[in-house]
């Protein structure tokens, strides 16, 4: 670089020798040495390229490189060995390579034990937690938000799992199930067959047991909807109120709340019109099945990390 | 002046070194893309890829003119950070029918080669309609006016037409309709006929009701059913990995 300046500062410039115009002339800077001689090294290193990796089409294939295979065991066992190529490469990575190997041996820990086992386990548990947070955050953050904990704007949307209350339970089986499964997540409208004055009266019972004050004579007439047939809440409800969890159907007498938003409301009416919405509009929410997405080991954790997120049973 | 076959001759005349030059820069076009015309292996054999059906290709205009291409990619790559992340890699098979494809290497916001199937229609809507409402730390903009705008089904026949000419299978005739019967089995088949388009356009958005609103068709349920598809055609169990390597 530094020849070059010195030579165009001075006065003896070397010209192609090329003149336009009579007398429009072309300085003549040629590359510098090193990058001439890596631009000829390039070429030589790629003539070596060409023989050892898949590279030059002919007919209707191409040439696959000499002395230049991938082993690999198929889902049978049996060991293929192929040219080159990033698919193959791929397969090797995951069967022996150094990450995968590392991850490997833990997934086959976490394989073998039980959930019991794992949960008493502080090295397992370690190991799920990290794993698990990362496919959670590729898988279910997107509708339960990070951590499990909704923004504000999503409430009701889907549900909260970094609460203490489990619409579908809380042990390792039932979230193993619907994680693998999916849920359907459905309450009939009642707007139809309910008019204004009754909604009003079933709401008033229903935050009248979780311990909100209420109208009491309203909520009167609204034990009997609710427990009679004209509403028939019982069924998925129970008579206590408490829900049922074959059904997916919310705990009415705790405090967390999973689609009305109460917690949001700050005046008593405004807490009887969300659960009245509900009840008139229904629920119909849809959790996809994960079985066919990801695999059992990541299903094993996840539920680990869901159960740990909402104080499991 | 008498030609000479010089460098200097190149040099002063214009019209000769644009065409040498254009000559220069397709040879490596050229030596990299033909092949791929006439190689074997370039698309792997597998089952369950079609073309997509009128309301998919409806999505799909409407993906590609509100951009969504220039941040989100649809081609997961075969390392193991992308299979763990989003999935099996993208097969060039399933991109057969695209036109424009969607590959990309630039991603602002996640590859969408797996979406479909993963989250419910809801979320899609709701996501569509105010990104920000489910997820808080995302610099997706806002789609609202995909509820709000009515979904123009007239002009699907030309379009369907068009994709024919480029070579998406397409049927007007009742020897075509026959060919994608045995090709793609008859329920496929029907959505493939250019004739009664518009109407399956109509029939699977009412069906699928994307976009939780029966009453009215609205690009959001073009869009979402879009969405719905991408990656889940071709069902991957049904296959030992080394298989998609004999292609390559």
């Amino acid at each position: 670089m530094s020849d070059n300046n010195t030579q165009q500062q001075g006065n003896a410039v070397q010209t192609t020798g090329h003149a336009w115009d009579g007398d429009l002339q072309e300085f003549n800077n040629p590359l510098p040495r090193w990058w001439i001689w890596t631009f000829y090294a390039t070429i030589i290193f790629s003539l070596g390229y060409w023989i050892i990796y898949p590279t030059w089409p002919y007919a209707n294939t191409f040439t696959k490189g000499v002395g230049n295979t991938i082993t690999f065991q198929n889902d049978a066992g049996e060991e293929v060995t192929t040219h080159w190529n990033t698919r193959s490469l791929l397969i090797k990575d995951m069967q022996t390579g150094e990450e995968a190997t590392k991850q490997k041996a833990y997934l086959e820990k976490v394989n073998a034990a039980s959930y019991e086992e794992i949960l008493s386990d502080p090295d397992m548990m370690a190991f799920a937690n990290s794993m698990a947070k990362v496919v959670f955050a590729d898988n279910c953050a997107a509708c339960h938000g990070p951590g499990g904990d909704l923004p504000e704007q999503a409430f009701g949307l889907y549900p909260n799992i970094a609460d203490d209350a489990w619409l579908w339970g809380g042990t390792t089986a039932e979230i193993e199930q619907t994680i693998t499964h999916g849920r359907n997540g459905y309450m009939p409208a009642f707007g139809k067959n309910l008019d204004d004055e009754k909604l009003e009266q079933l709401a008033n019972y229903v935050l009248g047991i979780s311990g909100h004050s209420v109208e009491t004579d309203k909520a009167a007439a609204g034990e009997k909807i609710f427990q009679g047939q004209e509403g028939g809440c019982y069924y998925c409800h129970g008579a206590d109120g408490t829900g049922l969890k074959s059904q997916g159907a919310a705990n009415l007498t705790d405090a967390v709340w999973t689609v009305a938003n109460v917690p949001g409301a700050v005046k008593e009416e405004d807490k009887v019109a969300a659960v009245k919405r509900v009840i008139k509009n229904g629920v119909s929410r849809q959790m996809p099945l994960w079985k066919s997405r990801l695999g059992e080991e990541q299903i094993k954790l996840l539920t680990l990390y869901v159960h740990e997120l909402g104080g499991g049973k | 002046m008498k030609f000479r076959f010089a460098h200097e001759s190149i040099e002063i005349n214009a019209g000769l070194l644009i065409a040498l030059t254009l000559v220069v820069i397709s040879i490596g076009g050229l030596v990299e893309i033909v092949p791929l015309f006439y190689i074997d292996e370039t698309i792997e054999e597998v089952e369950g890829v079609r073309p997509y059906t009128p309301l998919e290709q409806t999505g799909r205009d409407i993906y590609v003119r509100e951009g969504c291409y220039t941040c989100h990619s649809q081609m997961i790559r075969p390392f193991r950070d992308e299979l763990l992340r989003y999935g099996h890699y993208s097969l060039a098979a399933e991109s057969q029918y695209d036109h424009p494809f969607q590959w990309g290497s630039k991603r602002t916001g996640p590859d969408l080669a797996r979406v479909g199937e993963k989250y419910s229609n809801e979320w899609h809507v709701q996501h569509l309609e105010a990104p920000r409402s489910v997820v808080p730390g995302s610099i997706m903009p806002n789609y609202p006016w995909l509820s709000e705008t009515a979904l123009n089904t007239s002009d699907i026949e030309g379009k369907l037409r068009a994709l024919k000419m480029v070579g998406v299978p397409y049927s007007d005739t009742d020897e075509e309709y026959q060919a994608n019967v045995e090709r793609f089995g008859e329920d496929a088949a029907k959505m493939l006929d250019i004739h009664t388009a518009e109407e399956n356009l109509i029939a699977q958005a009412q069906a699928g009701n994307y976009d939780g609103d029966r009453s009215n068709l609205t690009e959001m349920d073009a869009i979402v059913a879009y969405l719905q598809l991408l990656g889940s055609l071709v069902d991957f169990s049904k296959y030992d990995e080394g298989y998609f390597a004999e292609f390559r």
